[in-house]
């Protein structure tokens, strides 16, 4: 589903932070990419999801067969690439329900199928609602204004579970949340897992990995991924933290 | 590139969409020779057949005019402004006025239709009113006899004029009297037409009214002028949309609008604005100097100006309330787009003079390509108004980094019990919150549609379900093309 070879990239002031990242996530899989503060987690998730600010000065990226790097970002969005925000955005003014269905009925119209109307979207957020355990009162209040970290995350969450991408990314979703968030984050990541879905998880901690079990386990360090394995790699981190791989690297 | 410069391409790029609104209809007109002068007064007086009294009305405006100069208070750039060179009346040629839709012109009915007002499709679905306003000639009034049995009189001014000679002289020029300004005294001088309605006693007008203004001839300065009175406990919505057809010269619109609130009557106004911007050069356009305002003159009485500005090159307008009877209330709620080389200076006055008065304004503005937007708003408490009381909340939003965004308001308190309140903001389209958007699926105009809407909000929800609806879409067209 996503081929990343030798991809670099930097920030316009010229700083590489991506030096050469392969990776390959299959349908159906689950991927934790772990590593230190400054690694390129985030920076990858960015490139990924097509934003702003950097550079791709080296390296494919091809995703279900297309180069990723020639869409624009609304694009990927369209087809299928879902970014689960470290820190979602507030938009003032915007109904939560309404800017999801004006997301939804995009996608829908990409893919030619019909809109969906307020009856029909309403019946669809009630089921994932109740899967997730969220409040409905979440949906009337403008987009992620005056929400909680917690209520941000639980947002970012559901609207991975409205919108069933293909390649959910989730940048450090697990951060900053107590334990009942956390576990809500963990139920929506294992009910999003589908044959022909693949799920990436970037997170710094290896505590969100006791709930989602990941098929396999990157660490990133340096800008490249230094090492792979499964989901021992995870616990064996967090026993001894990340200095001793860089060694091994 | 990052992502500011692309905005900028963007912005720099942009080319006007091609005005929705462009076309010209082919009517035979009657027009004035261009100039203004007493001959000219005199010319339109007797065209539209007016009593003496409006005559003498008529040349008292024109004498103090031609000894007032143009205001250049105002935050805009323009050129000077020849008004020799304007025509000031140009009307369709017509037999007798049309007794039924029927015996309208059908060019000027298709005209309407291409403005999305299908006379006859807003008689029978809509249960809108329509007085449409074609250059200086009412047209058509629509509903006027459903409504006359509640009382209600809805016309065009001449008729008002005609039939209703002693309300119009009772309270013509009592709000926005002749000298007011430069362009009321113009205005009140050359009037050619516009709408009247009066809401008796008791009685809740039972649909919006509504008025369409569209200036159609070349060169043709559109001086309307609105009169409408609420008698004690009476209520009342009026509508105004306004279009013009593309063109490359400026054309100069100079409106008044009088509201009268009598005791414990409402009157709530709407406007969505949508004149010729002119093209991304600044090349023609609309100069829009519009006088506004509304006299609350009985107790607990209430008025309530929302508007949408989103077209003509220079927007000067300032739709005020005056607070006479105790307890009554303003409200002021606007939005304001200048996109292009638009230019807005635009804001409202609240003036406090009976007891517990109160006030609100809220006003959002929003500038993208080298677009200026200046909110200009006069709160004053006079030393009667114990216990006034006035909340101000003005928004900027800025699109790119060409534009401006003013805001100056002005505070004068003469009684100590008084409590005035005023916040500004301004803030930018975060390129977060584009990202946030487009990583959801939206394309960029989407986005930007979706995030100007949302800062509108407020503003928005004050007006009537099917304006409401309309100013959406508006909004949208406005700012194409404003983000990349």
């Amino acid at each position: 589903m996503l081929e990343i070879h030798d991809l670099h990239a930097r920030l316009t002031d010229g700083r590489e932070i991506l030096r050469g990242i392969d990776l390959s996530v299959n349908a159906g899989e689950v991927h934790a990419i772990m590593g230190p503060n400054g690694s390129g987690k985030s920076t990858l998730a960015a490139v990924l999801a097509g934003r702003d600010g950097y550079e791709v000065n080296q390296g494919t990226v091809t995703y279900l067969g297309r180069d990723l790097l020639a869409m624009p970002a609304d694009e990927r969005a369209r087809e299928g690439l879902f970014l689960a925000f470290q820190y979602p955005v507030e938009i003032p003014g915007v109904n939560n329900m309404y800017f999801l269905r004006t997301a939804i009925n995009a996608q829908r119209r990409h893919r030619g199928e019909p809109e969906l109307d307020a009856g029909q979207f309403l019946r669809i957020v009630r089921a994932k609602l109740k899967l997730l355990d969220i409040g409905e009162d979440l949906l009337q209040r403008a987009v992620n204004v005056g929400f909680s970290g917690g209520e941000k995350k639980r947002n970012e969450v559901f609207q991975m579970a409205m919108l069933e991408p293909r390649l959910a990314i989730l940048d450090e979703t697990d951060s900053g949340l107590d334990i009942d968030a956390l576990k809500m984050v963990a139920r929506g990541v294992n009910q999003q897992r589908a044959p022909d879905r693949a799920i990436v998880m970037i997170t710094h901690y290896q505590r969100l990995l006791e709930y989602v079990e990941p098929d396999r386990v990157h660490v990133l360090q340096g800008g490249r991924i230094v090492q792979s394995g499964d989901k021992s790699l995870a616990m064996e981190l967090e026993r001894r933290g990340y200095g001793p791989v860089e060694d091994a690297a | 590139m990052t992502a500011s410069t692309e905005t900028l391409d963007r912005v720099r790029s942009l080319s006007q969409e091609g005005y929705k609104y462009g076309f010209v209809t082919d009517i035979e007109a009657e027009t004035a020779p261009p100039g203004l002068n007493e001959e000219i007064v005199r010319f339109i007086s007797a065209k539209k057949e007016e009593p003496e009294w409006l005559l003498e009305w008529r040349l008292a405006a024109f004498r103090a005019w031609r000894e007032m100069t143009q205001p250049d208070w105002a935050k805009l750039n323009l050129a000077p402004i020849d008004y020799q060179a304007a025509t000031y009346y140009s009307a369709p040629k017509q037999n007798a006025g049309p007794k039924s839709l029927d015996e309208v012109d059908p060019e000027l009915l298709r005209t309407y239709e291409k403005l999305g007002i299908p006379l006859r499709e807003r008689e029978a679905l809509a249960g809108v009113a329509v007085d449409a306003v074609f250059d200086s000639i009412s047209v058509a009034t629509t509903f006027k006899e459903e409504l006359s049995k509640l009382g209600i009189i809805f016309c065009s001014m001449g008729e008002a004029v005609r039939e209703h000679p002693d309300l119009v002289r009772k309270y013509l020029g009592t709000v926005v009297p002749q000298n007011d300004n430069f362009f009321a005294a113009l205005n009140s001088a050359v009037f050619s037409d516009g709408s009247f309605a009066y809401i008796p006693t008791g009685v809740r007008c039972p649909m919006e009214l509504s008025t369409y203004f569209r200036i159609n001839a070349a060169k043709t300065g559109q001086f309307e002028r609105t009169l409408l009175i609420a008698d004690k406990g009476s209520y009342v919505s009026y509508l105004e949309g306004c279009t013009a057809p593309q063109r490359d010269e400026n054309q100069l619109h100079a409106a008044v609008v009088e509201l009268i609130a009598h005791e414990d009557a409402q009157i709530k106004y709407s406007t969505v604005q949508n004149w010729y911007p002119g093209d991304a050069e600044g090349r023609g356009g609309i100069y829009n100097f519009v006088t506004k305002r509304g006299a609350c003159r009985g107790a607990r009485s209430k008025i309530s100006w929302t508007q949408v500005e989103t077209g003509s090159a220079i927007t000067w307008k300032y739709p005020s309330c005056v607070l006479e009877g105790d307890h009554s209330v303003g409200e002021f709620y606007s939005v304001a787009i200048t996109n292009n080389r638009q230019q807005a200076d635009t804001g409202t006055k609240m003036i406090h003079i009976g007891k517990g008065t109160r006030s609100t304004i809220l006003s959002k503005g929003i500038s993208a390509g080298r677009g200026q937007n200046t909110y200009r708003g006069l709160v004053r408490v006079q030393p009667r108004a114990q216990n006034a009381r006035n909340h101000t909340q003005c928004d900027s939003l800025l699109i790119g980094d060409r534009c401006g965004a003013h805001t100056v308001p002005y505070i004068e308190v003469r009684n100590p019990s008084a409590r005035v309140e005023h916040e500004a903001t301004t803030s930018k389209i975060s390129e977060d919150q584009l990202f946030y958007c487009q990583q959801r699926g939206l394309n960029a105009e989407d986005a930007v549609s979706l995030i100007v809407n949302g800062f509108c909000k407020e503003v928005l929800k004050e007006l009537p379900m099917e304006f409401a609806v309309e100013a959406q879409k508006l909004l949208a067209v406005s700012l194409e093309g404003s983000v990349g």
